[in-house]
C-alpha cells in the first residue's frame, strides 16, 4: 500500500493492518519519521514538502518491488505526507513485515534510504528567517550505497 | 509538443513551474535544456551538475532520448523522509 497524502496518518491503525495482512509472517518492522524541532541553523517552526504528483507514486512502488527482489516479504506500506507539517509531526512511514525479522529490518531501512535518495520530494524548513530549502546530505547517499550489493539477496 | 515542469528551488529561480515546447527534433534531454537556457541568466541552472531529470516521471541522465509527447522534469536533488 502507497500513500502520498496531506493528511496525518494514525501510526496503530498502520500496525493493527499490517498486523491483520501478515498473514503467517514472524515480524514486522515499522519505521516513523517525525518533523526535528532543530537543524543546524537553530530552531524549526515547522516544514513544507513539496512532491511530483504522479512520479512520487510511481518511484514509491518501484521502491517497494526492489525491496520484494532482495527480501522474502509479506506486506510493505509505505506513506509520505505533503504540504505543511508543524514540528514533531509525523512525515513519513514505512512498515515491512516478513517471516523471519532480519528481512523485515534491512527492507525497512533500505525502502526509507532509497526513498530519501531518490523520491521526488522536498522538503523547506520554517527558519527565523523565513522558509529556506533543505540541501540534500551525502550522509543519506552514502546510507543507500550501502545497498548496492544487495541486489541478489533472496 | 513536450511537457516540461519544474520543481523546488528550481521552480523559484526560474519562475515557472511548467511550460510547453513545440517538439523541434531535440534528441535528448541535454538539447533541451540547451534550448532554455538561451531563455535568460536564471535559465542557466538546468545546466548545473547537480540538477537532476525525469522523462516520463522515470528518472534518467542528461544524455536520456526525447520524443514527441514527452513529459520532462528538472529539479533539485531530493529531500523528502
Amino acid at each position: 500500500m502507497i500513500s502520498v497524502q496531506r493528511d496525518d496518518f494514525d501510526h496503530c491503525e498502520q500496525y493493527q493492518a499490517l498486523k491483520e495482512e501478515a498473514d503467517g509472517d514472524g515480524a514486522v518492522v515499522t519505521f516513523t519519521g517525525l518533523v526535528r524541532d532543530f537543524n543546524i541553523q537553530g530552531a524549526v517552526s515547522g516544514i513544507h514538502i513539496e512532491h511530483y504528483p504522479g512520479m512520487t507514486e510511481k518511484l514509491l512502488m518501484h521502491i517497494c518491488s526492489e525491496a520484494r527482489k532482495r527480501w522474502q516479504l509479506g506486506q510493505i506500506r509505505v506513506i509520505h505526507r505533503v504540504g505543511t507539517i508543524g514540528p514533531q509531526e509525523q512525515i513519513v512511514f514505512v512498515g515491512v513485515t516478513s517471516k523471519h525479522r532480519k528481512n523485515a529490518f534491512e527492507a525497512c531501512e533500505f525502502i526509507i534510504d532509497y526513498l530519501k535518495t531518490s523520491a521526488p520530494l522536498w522538503k523547506q524548513e520554517g527558519t527565523s528567517e523565513g522558509m529556506k530549502w533543505v540541501a540534500s546530505r551525502s550522509s543519506d547517499q552514502e546510507a543507500m550505497d550501502r545497498w548496492a550489493n544487495t541486489a541478489n539477496l533472496s | 509538443m513536450i511537457q516540461i515542469k519544474f520543481f523546488a528551488s528550481l521552480r523559484e529561480s526560474i519562475g515557472i513551474s511548467s511550460l510547453n515546447l513545440e517538439y523541434a527534433g531535440e534528441s535528448t534531454v541535454a538539447d533541451v535544456a540547451k534550448e532554455l537556457v538561451e531563455r535568460g541568466e536564471e535559465w542557466r541552472l538546468l545546466e548545473e551538475r547537480d540538477v537532476l531529470c525525469a522523462v516520463n516521471q522515470t528518472l534518467c541522465g542528461k544524455d536520456a532520448r526525447v520524443n514527441d509527447g514527452d513529459e520532462i522534469a528538472f529539479f533539485p536533488p531530493v529531500t523528502g523522509g
